[in-house]
């Protein structure tokens, strides 16, 4: 049976575990509610962007337009954003998107196409290369520091831009966590380039039937939006995930708070139990000394 | 008189939204008036001034960079790169951002970067120009 100091030490270590684990709960908690209020602050801006993207994409039906929007007319390649996050500690918040990532991966590859891996976060890349080492073309990490902007957003979408231009790829999507609650964050695979196409009833006509005009014409514009389009979703991808980061991470270490609680009791019990018995057995060899007198 | 629903929006957040009487935007075409019951119109913004009035007065002014500008008879929505409040920019700060540009030109590494100093450059010029005009008003 250990010895009481053993006792004594392990439940001092898991102590200071707890203390941590709680710490991290509480950053989390507040790192959480700023990234939440960020991400609804950066929804009207989106939501304008939908509805200009409606309203001109409406007018490029059928594959005329812009490759940016209809697409190259292939889809050999494909290019996987995997959206994760710089650091872990977060339970299971970037091994869910790798997992939807590899599964997303080999069916690609059944299908026989060509699969291009952009890994955002350095666990992305760290959890893929051990089985996609060749698919991974190109990192980006450390975004969001201090505070994601949308300069992130603009230096993800920048590449992508680039890859796109030289025909790196003809299919581009992205996977991410999308943040429902500090419990719940939902796997998303979505695709970028091209956009899906938005409801044909919903769009090109402004309330009270006009149409719109544009100044200068659709297609000016539409070179101008397209990539900015591009920026909006990714940069709205990024906020999702942070968000969902701080979920994921808050209630991991809530339950890790838990558990070290809980493993403290249990080694409180066991150490008294084992006080217990050698008093008992001291005691014992007391009085069955005095009788032997 | 009827009024219109101006929203100014920036990528971070949503900078105004309130019931103007009317907005003067910048476009790339041209300034235009936004009054309600305008055509509906898309067009894109021109780094510039930004003008919302109410009672026949300039309420406030904002300078924009970039964006798309949509209208329709009852609203007007104005998606800008950056937007600020007129009051907090001064002369010096564009200058100095004009200088800043100048120095990426001559710094630029590659085609692309310079490119990319040379479309700041000619913002924060046209930017120094809107701002002195209107500052002089």
């Amino acid at each position: 049976m250990p010895s009481l100091k053993t006792y004594r030490l392990r439940i001092r270590s898991v102590q200071s575990t707890q203390k941590i684990t709680k710490a991290m709960k509480m950053v989390a908690a507040a790192k959480l509610r700023r990234a939440q209020e960020q991400a609804m602050a950066a929804r009207p801006y989106a939501e304008a962007m939908d509805n200009l993207m409606a309203s001109l994409g409406a007018s490029f039906k059928g594959g005329t337009g812009p490759k940016l929007l209809a697409g190259t007319g292939s889809d050999k390649v494909h290019l996987l954003i995997v959206a994760t996050a710089d650091r872990g500690l977060c339970g299971a918040f970037n091994s869910s998107i790798v997992r939807e990532a590899r599964r997303t991966i080999r069916q690609l590859v059944a299908d026989g196409k060509t699969v291009k891996v952009l890994a955002v976060g350095r666990k992305a890349r760290d959890q893929l290369r051990r089985d996609f080492a060749g698919n991974i073309v190109e990192t980006i990490t450390d975004l969001g520091r201090p505070r994601l902007s949308f300069g992130d957003a603009e230096r993800v979408a920048k590449r992508v831009m680039e890859m796109f231009e030289a025909g790196e790829f003809d299919v581009a999507s992205v996977i991410f966590n999308r943040f429902k609650s500090a419990m719940t964050q939902i796997v998303t695979h979505q695709q970028l380039i091209p956009p899906p196409a938005p409801d044909a009833d919903a769009s090109a006509k402004p309330a009270g039937g006009a149409v719109y005009e544009f100044e200068p014409d659709e297609a000016e514009i539409l070179t101008d939006l397209l990539p900015r389009n591009l920026t909006v979703q990714i940069f709205r991808v990024l906020l999702e995930n942070a968000a969902s980061f701080y979920g994921s991470q808050m209630t991991a270490m809530d339950s890790a708070s838990r558990n070290a609680g809980e493993v403290i009791k249990k080694l409180t019990l066991q150490m008294n139990r084992s006080r217990q018995a050698s008093i008992t057995k001291e005691l014992i060899e007391i009085i069955s000394g005095a009788e032997a007198i | 008189m009827a009024k219109v629903a101006f929203r100014l929006v920036m990528p971070e957040r949503e900078v105004l939204a309130t019931e103007a009487d009317m907005v003067v935007v910048p476009g790339s075409e041209g300034d235009f008036g936004v009054l309600h019951g305008h055509a509906p119109v898309i067009s894109t913004v021109r780094p510039g001034v930004l003008e919302v009035i109410q009672n026949n007065k300039v309420d406030k002014r904002f300078i924009v960079v970039g964006g798309f500008a949509e209208v329709t008879p009852e609203r007007c929505t104005v998606l800008a790169d950056e937007a600020t409040p007129f009051e907090e920019v001064t002369a010096e700060q564009l200058a100095e951002r004009e200088r800043q540009a100048e120095r990426d030109i001559t710094d630029a590494a590659n085609d692309a970067e310079k490119a990319k100093a040379e479309k700041d450059l000619a913002v924060a010029k046209d930017l120094r120009r809107a701002q002195a005009y209107y500052a002089s008003r």
